[in-house]
This record gives C-alpha cells, structure tokens and sequence, in this order.
C-alpha cells in the first residue's frame, strides 16, 4: 500500500457507487488509503493531536462507508463529501450537540423555484473548473485562502502571521472568493 | 442590493468547520429554509474538498485500515438513498406558514412544536424563548404579533434575524421566511411584522440591545441579556 496513490475524481466515485451498491471491502481499500491521510492532515492542520487526528479520520472512513448510498453526485464531489463528512465528524467532537447533515428529507428543505439545469452538470465537473480557477489564483491570494480555510484563522490572526496589514488579508480574501464564485457562476453558482 | 443571505465570511468559516454553535445554528436554517444561500455554502464547502484533495497526505499509523475494517460491520446505520435528481421533496413545496416545519438544526433544540415552547412576554406583541446554545451569544426565538413592532432600538453589537414564518419589515426592506438580516450599531431600527401571521425569527444577539425609542429609555434597564 502506498500513500503516493492518487485517485482523479471519476475513480473515486466510482469506488463509491462500487461501496454504495456491492459494500465492496477492495473499493473501501482504495478511498481510505487515498482520503484517511489527507483528512488526517486536515485535522492536524486545524490544531488536533496526531491520535485524535487519526481516530477522527478513521471515524470519518467508517462514516463514508456507512453513507455511501446517500452520496449524491449531482450535489457535490466525492472529495467535497467526504470533506464535510470529516469536518461534521470533528465538530461533533467539540461539541455539545452533533451536527445534523443537511438532511434530504428535511421536511422544511425549501426546494429550488427552478430545479437547476445546472444540476445536471456533474458536481465533480462543476468542482473541476472551482479547481483549475483556485490554482490559476496568484499565490498571494490562494494562500489567504488556505489560511483561512484550514487554519482558523481570524482575519488578524492571518495578517499578524502574514505581516500584512489587516485591510490587505482581507481584500485579498475578498478577491479570491470573487474569483472562485466567477468560476462557478457559468453555471449558475453565485450571481453576486 | 441586499442579498439576505449570510455573508461571505461566515459560509467560509462554517464550510471551514469552525463558526460558532449560535452562528452555526443561523448558516444550517438558514441553509434549509433558502435555497441561494444552501448553494453559496455549497459552493464554500466545494473548496473544502478541493482544498482536502491538495492537501499533502498525512503518515497514518500502521494499523490504520485494519483497525477501521472490523467497525465496517457495526456500521448498523442505513444510508437513506439520495432522493431521485430532479424531484421535489414530500409535499413540502410551500415556505413555512406557521412556523413550521422547522430546519433539523432548530427541531434537535426546541422539537417540532412552537407553541409548546415556554414563550416569554416581553412587551406587547412581542414573545421571545432563549435558547440554550453554547457561547457568549443570546440565542432566542422571537416571536412578533401581525402588525406589530419591536420597539425602536439599536445595537452595542451585532443582530442576526433569520425569519423562520411570516414576515417583518424594516424601513423599505422586506424579509420573509428564509431571508437573514444583520443589524449593528450603525442601525437605529423598529422592525414590524407584516401579513397577517406572527413573524417568528431566529436571532442571535453578541451584546444587549439599546432601546432608542422614548419608552424604551425606560425600559432599557429591564431588557438585559
Ligand atoms: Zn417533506
Ligand atoms: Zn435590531
């Protein structure tokens, strides 16, 4: 087993949908050694010990085996999924109450008023573009981004590391998601 | 144009996994009851994943995989089947008239029935029931009598309104069931319920309001946090 495998958004839900229909143990194999260490990294990223990182991320594996019926390739990338399943599963450590997911049956999920064209448009192809828009960003900006993403970081706390003024983090962080809606505007992601 | 959604740093922060409990709360409902803001978070969420598929792996303990494959089997819980692509949900094509049904976030704290709820009378047309969620914020719903108003005020904070039923106006603004308003101190407001039901809002307080209005001078030492 080797952890340089890599795993292009097709395959990885295919291995899904092969966990989902046939609880294929092999196609387990497969997800876990390509996402347990990079949720892992995540975790460590946001501040949590090595063992709790680890726990949490096998906890989020064993998750993505549970609900690999309900994943929805038309909402959201395998890689997407599985990020908010490990996130929900770390803040569910934190606190009080579990986090819900968004439930599908929720009876007060208000429904689009036009049932999206754009739905049809694979997630994964939607995130493909959101991809491509994030690596063309100048690197000053991508990295405002993952500051703010993966380090709770405030705002101050980013310029302070950054040793840049508060106002300059924050209009980088504004440009950045500008663009990254920009790409996912085509279809009807964000107007704004 | 205001897009009553949450904003922009808050989806990011939620997305990211570290808003909150009280403005956790806010972004979940807000995300059951209003479509556009369920897609903003998506689009957040959407890095996430980008950001987790870059990032560099992490060394797992050896035993990692065979640690986690014997749990596979207790895993008893079944995965509801996604709904079909392009179907509605059950007969719940109508915003919320009474209050109900509420987003899973609001039901796990309160249940499902908002007239059970231990409302308390604040001044006339004007009902509230804190709620009991960590951090330093004062969590409540409120509850505002059709026609009537909250009594003028301002903020030492921020205010979070998110209308779960009916609708309330402020100034030329209108909010209905899913619409979010964030109000400071630059604000010096009276909402007032409109239509014809009680407008029931989730709002989120960091610090107590100022009553601004002539009787509420008065009051102001009554109405603390
Ligand atoms: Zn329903
Ligand atoms: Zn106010």
């Amino acid at each position: 087993m080797t952890d340089a495998l890599l795993l292009d958004p097709p395959t990885q839900a295919l291995l899904i949908q092969a966990v989902a229909e046939r609880r294929d143990r092999e196609a387990f194999g497969q997800l876990f050694r390509y996402f347990a260490p990079r949720v892992k990294s995540y975790l460590l990223r946001l501040g949590a010990e090595d063992g709790l990182a680890e726990e949490i991320a096998q906890e989020a594996m064993v998750a993505v085996w549970r609900k690999a019926a309900s994943f929805d390739p038309a909402q959201a990338s395998v890689s997407t999924w599985v990020f908010t399943i490990a996130r929900n599963k770390r803040i569910d450590g934190l606190r009080r109450l579990r986090r819900p997911e968004l439930d599908p049956e929720d009876p007060a999920l208000q429904p689009e008023a036009r049932p999206a064209a754009d739905r049809l448009l694979d997630a994964s192809e939607r995130e493909e573009r959101l991809r491509r828009a994030l690596n063309t960003l100048p690197e000053e900006q991508a990295e405002v981004i993952r500051l703010a993403f993966f380090e709770d970081k405030a705002h101050a706390a980013i310029a302070s590391e950054t040793d840049l003024p508060l106002g300059t983090v924050k209009s980088r962080l504004r440009l950045a998601l500008t663009r990254l809606r920009r790409a996912l505007a085509a279809d009807g992601m964000d107007q704004a | 144009m205001t897009s009553h959604c949450a904003p922009d740093e808050m989806l990011l922060a939620y997305a990211a996994g570290w808003l909150d409990e009280p403005l956790s709360l806010v972004v979940e409902s807000q995300a059951a009851l209003n479509p556009e803001s369920r897609k903003r978070l998506a689009a957040y969420e959407a890095i996430g994943g980008v950001l987790l598929d870059e990032l560099p792996p992490a060394p797992l303990c050896r035993e990692a995989i065979d640690r986690t494959l014997p749990r596979l089997d207790q895993a008893a819980e079944q995965a509801v089947p996604h709904r079909p692509a392009g179907t509605a949900p059950c007969g719940c094509g109508s915003r919320p008239r009474d209050g109900l049904p509420l987003p899973a976030s609001l039901r796990r704290l309160v249940g499902s029935d908002l007239a059970a709820l231990p409302w308390k009378w604040r001044m006339p047309g004007l009902s509230e029931v804190v709620l009991q969620v960590g951090g330093g914020q004062r969590v409540s719903l409120v509850r505002i009598a059709p026609g009537r108003r909250a009594p003028r005020h301002s903020h030492r904070g921020h205010e979070i309104a998110l209308v779960l039923a009916g609708a309330f106006q402020d100034g030329t603004e209108t909010y209905g069931a899913g619409d979010l308003q964030i109000s400071d101190g630059t604000v010096d407001h009276e909402p007032r319920a409109i239509g014809d039901r009680p407008c029931i809002c989730l709002t989120v307080l960091d610090a107590a309001v100022r009553l601004t209005g002539p009787f509420g001078r008065l009051l102001n030492p009554f109405i603390r946090g």
